[in-house]
């Protein structure tokens, strides 16, 4: 698909800015279209949990581009415009007015949307985190609440809890797991991170079922636990994970299961790519997955734009993600994995820095730094090159990268 | 081409180490972005411009001119 025509790319965040400007660097001059739900244009969504959130940032900050930049593109903004239906065979996309759009290539880059908890939606001051104006209206919130109830310990609560504490709220931290976020970076680094915010006042519930949340004339009062204890909150923050934003694709033709499904290319059909947080795809090394990064929104973005020009590979990247609470940064390469052996090679995991490996089927398969951003990049070699696992060992701090 | 860095808005990822170590470094404290040099030779271009392009907290910006 050299020869001009017509990419439309569904989604207007991180992953379709990216496609889209990798197919103008790389020469594609047909028609390009961006069809985005959300109104704004395309801004960076890191940030909405921490400097947006703290308030240190306003909203102008997140611009993705300058607005000279994404002209540049030469592309039609079809913003505040929901995709509603897609036809692989005829080669059109339904939006939500009923126009219909004719198309050569399609690139799916819709995100996801969080779950939520029954009743949220009927009672004021539960929020969810996901958009600008989520965060927007999540800030404003908090500059007059007491108290804070985060339900879930991932990023965006974990992350949430921190911004809040330091704002000074009442905050509970209540979450299934023992630990924030030990599901995905095991128990050590879990409760490394316990720590950290119960030293910061969070009361943390760990191993906390949720099972619903209590109001009263359609204003949140509390979250009821499994426990059967109800804790009180003037602002609900739910942040139990998301799904792929796919529904409009049922029926398309496209499989749907963790994500539009795609091969080791981001190929979910003939001339359709998917990228980012909706796309998973066959890792050549790990095997299916998805990533709801924001690296790997920009690296699957042009991953994915080089297939529909015809110059495309396979997606193997080493993932990378970060969180940032209080003063720590937490920086991970690779994929860690449940059950992953673990070992710290710099520092000690009970001090202030330190930096990690996981080991899975005798390799190297993720690094973790905690508050040493150098040590970070520079274990990420081993997870690249999978090292064996029994010579895995810290990088000399004063390595060349 | 002429080579801006934001440290303010840097996240310590060292995506653009890995992408031009001739052009950025880390801080050792906080991982934070340091430029090397400020000017890109023309065969450090394209390595300057993939830095910029993979920066995960758009906090580096080259100049063409």
């Amino acid at each position: 698909m050299t020869a001009p025509g017509h990419v439309v790319v569904v989604g207007a965040g991180a992953a379709g800015l990216s496609a889209a400007e990798t197919l103008r660097r790389e020469g594609y001059a047909g028609r390009l279209t961006f069809v985005g739900d959300e109104q704004a244009e395309p801004y960076d969504r890191p940030p909405l949990s921490k400097q947006l959130l703290s308030g240190d940032w306003d909203a102008g900050r997140l611009a993705l581009r300058p607005r000279a930049a994404l002209r540049g593109l030469d592309a039609r903004w079809l913003l505040g415009h929901r995709a509603t239906a897609l036809d692989t065979a005829a080669r059109t996309l339904t939006l939500g007015g009923g126009a219909v759009l004719h198309w050569d290539g399609l690139v799916v880059a819709t995100g996801v949307t969080p779950r939520t908890l029954p009743g949220a939606a009927e009672l004021a001051g539960v929020h969810h985190l996901r958009t600008l104006d989520d965060a927007l209206r999540l800030r404003e919130h908090l500059r007059t609440a007491g108290s804070l109830v985060v339900v879930g310990a991932g990023f965006l609560g974990a992350e949430t809890a921190a911004v809040a504490r330091e704002a000074g709220l009442r905050v509970t931290l209540v979450d299934p797991s023992p630990h924030p976020m030990g599901g995905l970076l095991g128990p050590v680094p879990g409760e490394r991170l316990a720590r950290l915010h119960r030293a910061h006042g969070v009361r943390l519930l760990g191993g906390t079922r949720v099972r619903g949340l209590a109001g009263e004339r359609g204003r949140v009062t509390g979250v009821e636990c499994s426990t059967g204890e109800t804790l009180p909150a003037d602002a609900v923050l739910v942040a139990i994970g998301s799904r792929p934003a796919t529904d409009w694709l049922t029926g398309s033709g496209l499989i749907l299961g963790d994500g539009v499904e795609c091969d080791a290319y981001c190929r979910a059909a003939d001339r359709v790519v998917a990228a980012g947080d909706a796309a998973s795809w066959l890792h050549p090394r790990h095997g299916r997955m998805r990533v709801e990064h924001r690296m790997n929104a920009t690296e699957q973005g042009v991953a994915a734009a080089r297939v529909l020009i015809g110059t495309g590979a396979p997606f193997a990247p080493v993932p990378y993600f970060w969180t940032d609470q209080y003063d720590v940064k937490v920086q991970v390469y690779g994929v860690p994995g449940p059950g992953a052996a673990f070992r710290v090679v710099e520092g000690d995991a009970a001090g202030d820095r330190f930096a990690a490996l996981y080991g899975q089927g005798g390799v190297v398969t993720a690094a973790l730094a905690w508050n040493m951003p150098r040590q970070a990049r520079l274990l990420r070699q081993q997870v690249a090159a999978a090292t064996p696992w029994r010579e895995a060992a810290g990088a000399p701090a004063t390595a060349s990268p | 081409m002429r080579i801006t860095v934001e440290q303010d808005r840097c996240v310590a990822s060292g995506q653009c180490v890995l992408a031009a170590p001739e052009l950025f470094d880390q801080r050792d404290e906080d991982g934070v972005v340091v430029l090397l040099r400020d000017e890109a030779s023309p065969g450090q271009e394209e390595s300057a411009r993939e830095a910029a392009r993979i920066c995960p907290a758009l906090a580096i910006t080259v100049d063409e001119r």
